[in-house]
């Protein structure tokens, strides 16, 4: 490890570890960003993360196909979806608290549930080596994709799609833009939101069950540190658009990465520093996003979380 | 108010001042409603806020969180009969492990006091309107603040030092989440995503420093700031097995009651949470208000930090992060952000993580039970709102007798 331990080497385990982190965040924030389009939020989705992550892992250990888990985890997501979008829907409920609860029962749940399962090793899902063309063992390595990601691609074009050139993607947007308006025209609000939600949820969950199945791709009570909710604030940052969700989840994930980066190569001092990095990316990136006066640029009328 | 300052509150001395206050007669020296300054003929009335008799406030205020609680325990014993446990015996072991024996309840106490300090780091903002998080980050970075403080004050005396400590652990804590109450003040950042950031790098700059600049070196497997030494511990409150902390609690909790119930502060305060455009119409200090109030806040949960590292660890370590401050936002919740309503609530949630122990023994069944419980009665008490004000309408004229000759209550906001 003489030369590759260099700058090269922290590059290249940065953008590695940029793709294997940012899958999760990906999936959390296309959900979120469906959900907040449609005018309400959901910070509860780090909650279905974690659910998610524990569900997936469970079906795949039981069945013996990760595929299983993974939708098994995405229906997960689903019912915990819907539960919120219920409550939400109830007059004088705020959807900001809803989701801190929704939050503490899905972690609370999955530890619950998922006791047995700390230990025991679930089949993993594939990955796909595009680094064959290289004779570097960093490089191939760091391109050693997994399907969820490659899937994660897809879906950041398949949400855009569907909110810009379909009729459910129209409705949808009123929704979120006016809820008289949208009720003028003879919309149901909350079941449109609650189609939102869930389907919000569905990706979460998937987003979860790459955390226990593939990377660090075991189930414990450790797995998540704060995605779900990092990718709400992800999604304000990306301006409620999915394919900027995509470029703002590799930004974080190569902020994720950096810590673990450079400690391989032996740098490791400021190591929990590090670790906040993510964080403090965030937290800069809205203060320098946000303004007292206006609404960003893009953002859902009828959204409260982001003034 | 005959509340004692200072470090030696005595226990009766913060409580008793509790039940008073409560029972005291409504309008008895609180602050006038503003009369309307124009009576434009078109109104009979003047609009004043006509109170109800104290107790059927109480009961209208505490219907729909009983309700919530109950119908959560109902919920929680399905979810505990459904994993196979009978849950009758489950609930008569956790008030067992709770309230049911000296040992016990004294654990409650312990857990109820750290609880009621965060709880208030949540209940101040939500009067204005804020959903603040941060009582978990407060705590940690208060906590090491205090270690850091006694590190550096401890040739003071062991008063000195635990003012030191005290002190600056809810200084330091106060600062972190004012922190987020100007960013949304001042630059419209949300506070409740900025105050959860927050707590997640409160963490690892907890870690960072536990590990490398302060880390004492004999602390070998589990990486702490030096130990305080033993003479410089908060010691126990007398006849109990529980430490000042939840002395300082109670304090905490009836002083947070008078400023926003019986200062021009916390009027001011109210009328935010009430109607924000309406509070800047009248040229209330609104972002002021929000850096003031975070500020508070934060420094209750940073005295409960400082005070887990003077009274019960000795050390900054990752011990420090506890959950209390999640937990503390829960409580603030089910009290409505009433602080007052924070002591029993934090009593109960106190007692419910105290038999968590109890169930894992007994019943096989893992930590988490706690947090299932608390998500449900989390999830009820917030759907219980829907109800609020309706529901417990035939409670309230129950507890009113003369209700039918008073004029229904105007009161201002969108509360």
């Amino acid at each position: 490890m003489a030369d590759g331990s260099g700058v090269s080497g922290v590059a290249l385990a940065v953008l590695g570890g940029a793709i294997r982190i940012s899958t999760p965040f990906l999936f959390v924030s296309l959900g979120e960003c469906l959900t907040e389009k449609s005018g309400r939020v959901n910070l509860g989705l780090e909650g279905t993360l974690v659910m998610g992550a524990m569900g997936g892992y469970g079906v795949s250990y039981l069945s013996g196909s990760p595929w299983l888990g993974v939708l098994a985890a995405g229906f997960l997501g689903l019912v915990l979806g819907a539960i919120h979008a219920w409550l939400c829907g109830r007059p004088r409920v705020n959807d900001v608290a809803v989701g801190i609860a929704m939050m503490l029962f899905g972690v609370g749940l999955a530890f619950f549930l998922g006791k047995p399962l700390i230990g025991p090793t679930a089949p993993h899902l594939p990955s796909i080596s595009f680094g064959f063309w290289s004779s570097s063992p960093q490089v191939r390595s760091a391109l050693q994709l997994n399907v969820l990601f490659v899937v994660g691609l897809a879906m950041s074009g398949v949400v855009l799609f569907v909110l810009r050139r379909t009729r459910w993607g129209l409705i949808l947007r009123t929704v979120g833009e006016s809820a008289d308006a949208a009720r003028a025209m003879g919309y149901d609000v909350n079941r449109v939101r609650l189609r939102a939600t869930m389907a919000g949820g569905f990706l979460a969950g998937v987003g979860g069950s790459f955390l226990s199945l593939f990377y660090p791709g075991s189930w414990n009570e450790g797995l998540s540190s704060g995605q779900g909710l990092m990718a709400v604030a992800l999604v304000i940052f990306a301006r409620w658009d999915p394919i900027r969700c995509l470029y703002a989840s590799l930004l974080f994930g190569g902020a994720s990465a950096l810590g673990p980066a450079l400690q391989s190569v032996g740098v490791t001092s400021g190591y929990y520093l590090f670790n906040a990095a993510p964080y403090a990316l965030t937290l800069a990136i809205i203060i320098a996003t946000s303004s007292r006066d206006r609404a960003l640029v893009g953002q859902p009328a009828e959204l409260r979380l982001a003034r | 108010m005959p509340v004692t300052l200072g470090a030696s509150v005595d226990p009766k001395a913060a409580g008793a001042p509790a039940l008073p206050v409560v029972a005291r007669p409504p309008g008895g020296g609180a602050m006038p409603p503003p009369a309307p300054p124009v009576d434009r003929g078109a109104r009979t009335a003047p609009i004043v806020e006509v109170r109800e008799p104290l107790a059927a406030r109480l009961v209208g205020a505490m219907a729909a969180p009983t309700m919530a609680i109950c119908s959560a325990l109902l919920l929680f014993g399905v979810f505990v009969a459904i994993t196979g446990r009978n849950p009758v015996a489950v609930y008569y072991q956790m008030y067992r492990g709770s309230f049911g024996t000296w040992f016990s309840f004294q654990n409650t106490l312990l857990r109820a006091a750290p609880l009621m300090l965060t709880a208030l780091a949540t209940a101040l903002p939500l009067r204005l309107g804020l959903v603040v998080l941060g009582g978990e980050g407060s705590m940690v970075i208060g906590g090491l603040a205090a270690a850091a403080a006694a590190m550096a004050a401890h040739n003071h005396g062991p008063n000195g030092l635990k003012l030191a400590m005290l002190l600056s652990g809810a200084l330091v804590g106060g600062l972190w989440m004012a922190a987020a109450g100007a960013l949304r003040a001042y630059r419209g950042v949300n506070e409740t995503i900025a105050t959860l950031l927050l707590n997640y790098i409160a963490i690892a700059l907890l870690n960072h420093i536990v590990e490398g600049p302060l880390r004492d070196p004999a602390s070998l497997n589990k990486p702490s700031t030096p130990p305080i030494g033993d003479v410089n511990m908060l010691g126990n409150v007398p006849g109990l097995d529980v430490h000042w902390g939840l002395a300082w609690g109670l304090f905490a909790c009836v002083a947070a009651w008078v400023l926003m119930n019986r200062t021009t502060f916390g009027f001011a305060a109210r009328m935010v949470g009430g109607n924000v455009r309406a509070a800047l119409l009248n040229g209330l200090p609104v972002g002021r208000l929000f850096v003031i109030t975070t500020l508070i806040g934060g420094a209750c949960a940073g005295l409960a930090g400082s005070i887990e590292v003077a009274a019960i660890h000795g050390t900054a370590n990752a011990s420090l992060v506890t959950g209390y401050g999640y937990t503390g936002v829960l409580v603030a919740f089910i009290a409505r952000g009433n602080p007052l309503a924070v002591i029993p609530v934090a009593l109960l949630l106190g007692g419910i993580g105290a038999s968590g122990g109890l169930l894992q023994r007994v019943f096989d069944l893992p930590d988490a039970t706690v947090n299932v419980l608390q998500g449900i009665l989390f999830i009820c008490i917030l759907f219980s709102e829907t109800f609020n004000g309706r529901a417990p309408a035939f409670l309230r004229r129950a507890a009113r007798p003369e209700a039918k000759t008073a004029a229904p209550a105007v009161s201002g906001g969108g509360g």
